[in-house]
Order: structure tokens, then sequence, then C-alpha cells
């Protein structure tokens, strides 16, 4: 790569001449302040609190976007640039609804994080706003366009890398907004309650749909038995919300937290996610076997489930029937367990804590409704599960650990990578080559699928046959494979998909990070899930002794008539914008 | 799909259709053929956008940016009569504002609406050039001057 030579605010630096002035200041170890700005996928020059000034050149320009030249020479922190970056910030202050005190990002908000560093104690432009409705209408995500600063940052998001362009810029001048089209809400536009566009929120105009509520209420109510599921990402993620390190695993902490908060049963989505590679490997293998239809696909991420429905219809048929792990838990709670524990499926209320918002509108899926139950009846983001620990004042950080509830807490490794990109393959293959081969097959870690490329591609050898897979994570992903396989250029047999980039560790639902640190924590959790893999005894779906005594006692045999009526169901194409009339 | 052949003839969609064909592949052409749709149908609804957004494989959120973007685009049909209030500076002046109440109230609908039997629309506009007879109004290209909220019902009238 060819250098430039720079001087930045008298330090002389040498650095790659396609980097931008923000990268270059980075690089110093000078810090500029962004707003709209969000590594390769909004880089629009927008917001203009990042502006520098450049010798020679009249105007201050907007850093995250002007490219560095050389001989340059930058100015950071002069005070035109000063009053410049407060009187934009300023303006974006003065068409804000500031209400800091009952807002979701209150403590985790760059619109408040940055008007603290400016110092800002007044506002001196004062502008009548127009006061807009919320848009509360999809069961996973609000939107809220008073607190919308107007970054794009989820416009972005949603279009370049999730691929589902339900929102967009709308109107201009005064009145521009960020909406769905036709005035209409989330749950009428393509929206597939991915949550990706909450990550990429600086401010609190887009969060998830509350649970919290329902689930005291369900806590507070004597006659209901509460209980409660984690899925594998929470436990690599929540101590992030009181302070702890990126990629501290929580496992046990977050069991007593759980425990405190008073439900009845703690048990573990991992333990689900055995049971679907048990469920999931037998499909595999009779669609292998019988001639079904192949490439297989995953079909664990609502997120990606929903994506399907309404852009890629053609590739229904290729999905897994498998209900998704925590609906499959919820489902065996209300059956297996409320007749084992002689308890009324319907005074059973679960809870599953999820790094999703998908996870939200699929507990109503009409599909996954058994003997007129839901499955599950409310899910909470890691991010609610952190706000109840702390309102509940519980100390986390000091926790002593606590152990999952039998008989749904036991889990293996498998189970756990469920919640990194390449982890639902992994662990269906480690099942999968046992089962063909008749043996404990030593070898059972699948480096070729582990890892954050968007695409991974591998040719397995399972008993002297030649497996291809493939996975992807993010939806726009997903859309380049299945366009590829749509074109004739690939082949595959098996196919994992996860909505999210990143997979359920960077889910909707996790943690919001600084999005400068964005790459750290994708690793960090992502480690901190094959850590917790290695650290468990058994790290194969069917050598989890509780699913072998599931079935034995309850299901009888993968793909059985239980398991279909239970753990399986089925999908139906989607239009994009259904009309009513 | 293409809800559009439930609400348009057949011949204006294949008009619509032929635009497409001829533009689809030229650089920015997204704005000619939405140019040419208004000119078709009249007006931009949900159908009409949809059927370009499939036709020309972009995503409808970036074709409705552009219709509520530039104010010539417009989403709802007008009425069989348009109705135009100046609030230009003069007219304003001379109290058009107020004309414009008495049009809503009269008529029962608000700015860029249409009556439920589809007879008049109404929008407010920029100066029509007429300002020697503030504040004026038009219907279908003919000018009333000089108005004063009173005149509004017996203007209506004429058209009923
Ligand atoms: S978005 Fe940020 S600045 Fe705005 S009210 Fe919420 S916390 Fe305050
Ligand atoms: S939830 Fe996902 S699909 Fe829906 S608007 Fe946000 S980013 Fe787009
Ligand atoms: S909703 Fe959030 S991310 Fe989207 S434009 Fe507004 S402030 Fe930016
Ligand atoms: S961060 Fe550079 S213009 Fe917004």
């Amino acid at each position: 790569m060819d250098k430039v030579r720079i001087t930045i605010d008298g330090i002389p630096a040498e650095v790659p001449a396609n980097y931008t002035v923000l990268q270059a200041a980075k690089y110093a170890n000078i810090e500029i302040p962004t707003l709209c700005y969000l590594e390769e996928i909004n880089e629009i020059g927008a917001c203009r609190l990042c502006v520098v000034e450049i010798k020679g050149v009249r105007n201050l320009q907007a850093s995250c976007v002007y490219p560095v030249s050389d001989g340059m020479e930058i100015y950071t922190n002069t005070p035109r640039v000063r009053e410049a970056r407060r009187s934009n910030l300023e303006l974006i202050l003065s068409a804000h609804d500031r209400s800091c005190l009952t807002c979701v990002r209150s403590g985790n908000c760059e619109l408040q994080d940055l008007s603290r560093k400016f110092g800002i104690d007044e506002i001196r432009f004062m502008g009548e706003n127009i006061k807009y409705q919320k848009d509360e209408s999809s069961p996973s995500i609000v939107r809220d366009p008073n607190k919308c600063v107007l970054c794009r940052r989820c416009v972005a998001t949603c279009n370049n890398v999730q691929n589902v362009f339900a929102i967009g810029m709308v109107n201009r001048g005064f009145k521009t907004i960020v909406a769905p089209s036709f005035g209409r809400g989330l749950n009428e536009s393509p929206c597939i309650s991915c949550g990706q566009c909450i990550e990429a929120c600086p401010v609190g105009a887009i969060y998830e749909k509350d649970h919290t509520k329902m689930v005291y209420d369900a806590l507070l109510d004597e006659k209901k038995y509460v209980v409660v599921q984690t899925a594998p990402a929470v436990r690599v993620a929540l101590g992030e919300e009181f302070g702890m390190p990126y990629g501290s695993i929580v496992t046990g902490k977050m069991v007593s937290a759980l425990k405190r908060l008073g439900f009845d049963k703690v048990f573990d989505t991992d333990f689900a996610a055995d049971l679907t590679i048990i469920e999931e490997g037998n499909e595999l293998l009779k669609r292998l076997n019988e001639g079904g239809k192949l490439p297989m696909i995953t079909s664990c991420s609502p997120g990606w489930i929903n994506y399907c429905e309404r852009y890629y219809p053609e590739f229904i048929d290729n999905l897994s029937t498998c209900k998704s792990p925590h609906m499959m838990m919820g489902a065996i709670i209300k059956s297996y367990f409320a007749e084992k524990e002689g308890i009324d499926p319907k005074d059973i209320f679960v809870v599953s804590i999820m790094p999703c918002t998908a996870k939200k509108y699929e507990i109503d899926r009409p599909q996954m409704i058994v003997d007129g139950m839901k499955d599950v009846d409310a899910v909470l983001t890691t991010r609610e599960l952190a706000r109840m620990i702390k309102q509940s004042g519980i100390d986390f950080v000091n926790l002593p650990d606590s152990e999952y509830d039998n008989p749904l807490g036991e889990s293996s490794g498998a189970g756990v990578i469920f919640g990194a990109t390449g982890g639902v393959m992994e662990a269906a293959l480690r099942t999968v080559a046992d089962i063909v081969e008749g043996k404990d097959i030593e070898n059972f870690e699948y480096e070729e699928v582990r890892g954050l490329e968007g695409i991974k591609e591998a040719k397995i050898d399972i008993g002297g046959k030649e497996i291809k897979i493939a996975v992807a994570n993010g939806t726009g992903n997903a859309k380049k494979l299945l366009d590829k396989i749509k074109n004739g250029e690939a082949e595959y047999h098996f196919i994992e998909v996860m909505g999210c980039p990143g997979g359920c560790i960077m889910g909707g639902g996790q943690p919001i990070h600084n999005p400068n640190e964005k790459d750290l924590v994708r690793k960090s959790r992502l480690k901190a899930i094959y850590e917790a893999d290695k650290d468990l005894p058994i790290r194969k779906s069917h050598k989890n002794p509780m699913i072998t005594k599931l079935y034995e006692e309850f299901l009888i045999s993968p793909l059985g008539e239980k398991s279909h009526h239970l753990l399986h169901t089925t999908y139906s194409k989607k239009d994009l914008y259904p009309m009513n009339d | 799909m293409q809800a559009i052949y439930e609400k348009f003839s057949e011949e204006n969609i294949n008009k619509l259709k032929k635009v497409i064909n001829q533009l689809k592949d030229t650089d920015g052409s997204l704005i000619a053929v939405m140019n040419e749709a208004q000119e078709i149908f009249g007006y931009l609804p949900i159908e009409v956008q949809q059927f370009i957004s499939e036709e020309m494989n972009v995503p409808l959120t970036e074709i409705f940016g552009i219709a509520t973007f530039y104010s010539r685009f417009t989403l709802k049909p007008s009425g069989k009569y348009k109705i135009g209030v100046c609030l230009g500076t003069a007219c304003y002046v001379k109290g058009s504002a107020m004309v414009l109440d008495k049009l809503k109230e009269k008529l029962g609908i608000s700015v860029g609406d249409v009556t439920g039997d589809g007879k008049f629309s109404l929008e407010a506009t920029r100066c029509l050039g007429a300002c020697g007879l503030a504040p004026v109004m038009m219907i279908n290209g003919e000018v009333f001057g000089r108005l004063t909220p009173d005149d509004v019902e017996d203007i209506l009238k004429k058209f009923d």
C-alpha cells in the first residue's frame, strides 16, 4: 500500500494513501468526534461533527469522508473547528426530544456523550419541532422519530448489510424522517425484525418492544409457574452491561441473578440446541438418503426465516422444518416437563432470554401454536434482562455462580456454539459424522466453518461421502449465497444461515457497544463461545444424557410423531408490502 | 403480486412498462420513469411505486424517498376539480390563509387531500403570478381573485 506523509496537529505521520483524515487521526491517537459515521457501513459526511481544518482548503471538511494526500496539514482542534462542531451539535440537539430521564439509551447514548464531551450547557437555537407518533406496530422493534438525529446509520445497515430495505429517508428539509414507505408501520414493511438497526442507532430512536412488564407481572402472579431459559450467546455478552470486559463468560452469575429475580426454574436453551441437532441432523440424513430437497438450510434464526419468507420464498422447501431451539424448549417445557412435574401447562409461563429481537416476532407465529398454547410467552433481550437485574438491585458482578436446574439444564459444547456463526453447522457435523460412521470420532472441531467471514464454504468427508456445506451470516450474505445457487454457480448439501452478521453473538438484542470497538467486541464474544464449548465435559449433542433420557421417556425417536407435533413447523411466503384492501 | 392491475387499465400499465424497458439500463433513469408514471396515472400510489420497484429492481424505500423529496410527485390522486390556493407573499399578506381555512372547512379535507367523492382536491401553491388580484385561487386553471372567505361557498357551488 502506498503511503503519504501528513502532519496532524503538528504531529508528523505516515499513513496509507487510501486513509481518510479520520482514520489518519485515529492512527495518530487523536480523537475526532463522530455521529453519522459507521465504519464501512455509513460514510456519508452528514452530521459534520467531525470537521477539521486543512491548510489551503477554505471550508472545514468532514474528516470521515475526506481523503488524505501527501503533504497535507490537518488541524483538528482550532477555535474555528471547535465552534463549528459545537454549533452543529447544538443544531442537532435543538431538534431533539431531549427526554434523557425516561430514555432507554440514557447512559449509553452517543448524543448524550457528545453533549457532555462538548460541555453543552445551553442550546442557543430553539425551534419548533414536529411531534411524531412512535411506531409500535412491530412485535419486535419500536421506532421513535422524535429521538432520531437523521444519521442514516440504521438505513445503511438495513439496506447494505441486511439487504432488507425496510426503512428509508422520507420527505425533505425540516420534515425529513426515517421511516418505512407510505406511512406504514414496520409490521407492514419488509422488516425482518433482526434489530440490527438498533445496534446501529447512536441514540434512543430505535429499541426493542418491551417485555419486562409482562415478565414482572408473571413473576408476581401466584398461579403462574414461571420458567426461564437462556440462549447461548447471552452468557458471553451480559457482563458488558455491568462494566465487565468484552467476552466475559457469566453463565453462573446469570443463573444466580435469574433465581434471585424469582423464576421457578432456570433452564438452558443449549439443551434445546442439542435437541435441535438430533432432529435436524436426522432430517439432513433423511434428505440425503431419501432424495429430499437439498440443500437443507438451517432454521434456528427467525430473522433469517423472515427474510427467506419475504425475499426468497422459492427456498422455503429447503428450510429445515425444525423450530428454533428456544421454541423447542418451550414446547418440551409445556409437555414433557409439565407432565413430569404434574403442572397444568396452561399455568406455565415460559420466558426466553435471547440475543435477538426477531424471537419476539417468532413466538406469535400461528404455525408455532401447539394445542392452543404458545411455546414461549415472552422474550427478553440481553439488554432487557440487564435492566431487570439493575432494577432489582442485584449486584451482578459480585454474584456467586449457580447451576442450571434439571432436567432441562444439561447441555453439551455443541449447544453452546450455536451462538456463533458456523456453530450450528459444526454442532450438526459433530453428530451426523458420528451417526454415519457409527463411532465416537475424535477430530470433531471443524475449524473451516469458524470465524467471522460473511460466507464460508467447505467440503467435508463423512463416511466416505463428500458433503458440500456453506455458512452465511447476515441476511445480506445469505442473499449472495442464495443467488449463487439460483444462478447455478454453486451446489451444496447443507447450509447454515444466521440472520445477524457474526451470528447470535452480534444479535439485535445484545448489549450496544461503542461502534469503534466493534471488531474487538465480535472477536471477544466469539472467542468466549468456543472457550465455553471447550470447558464442557460433553461436546456432542447426542452424548448429552438428558437428551437420551428425553427420547427414552417421551419423544421415542427423532422425527417421530411427537417430534413432529411439538418440534417441527412450517413456513409461508410473505408479501413485502401486504395489501389489506 | 402486481396489485397495480386491480387499480389501473392494462393499456396504461403497458405504457409504463414500455417506458421502463426503454430506460431500464440507463443510469439515473429512475426519476424519469417516475415522471412518466406520474403523467400516465396522475399520481404515484403504492401500487405504481411497487410496480416500478419490481420492474426496475430498485427498493421501494428509495422510490418513496424520491417521491416525497420532490414536490412535483404526488401520492394522492387529484380531484376532478383541482383547487390551488396561493400562499405566495402577496396573497398571504392579504389573507389567503383564511380562504384556505374556509375551503378546508367546507370540503372537510386538508391540504393534499381529495374529497371522498373524488370531486375536489386541495393544494397550497406558490405564487401564481396574479399578485394584482391577491388573494387568489385557481380551480382547473380558472383564476378567482380578490377573495374573502365568504366567497368560497358560492364559488364551490359553481362546480356542483
Ligand atoms: S437519545 Fe440520548 S440524548 Fe436523546 S433523550 Fe435519549 S439519552 Fe437523551
Ligand atoms: S429490524 Fe432489521 S429489517 Fe427491520 S428495520 Fe431494523 S435492520 Fe431493517
Ligand atoms: S433512527 Fe437512529 S440510526 Fe436511524 S437515522 Fe435516526 S438516529 Fe440515525
Ligand atoms: S461523522 Fe463525519 S460527518 Fe458525521
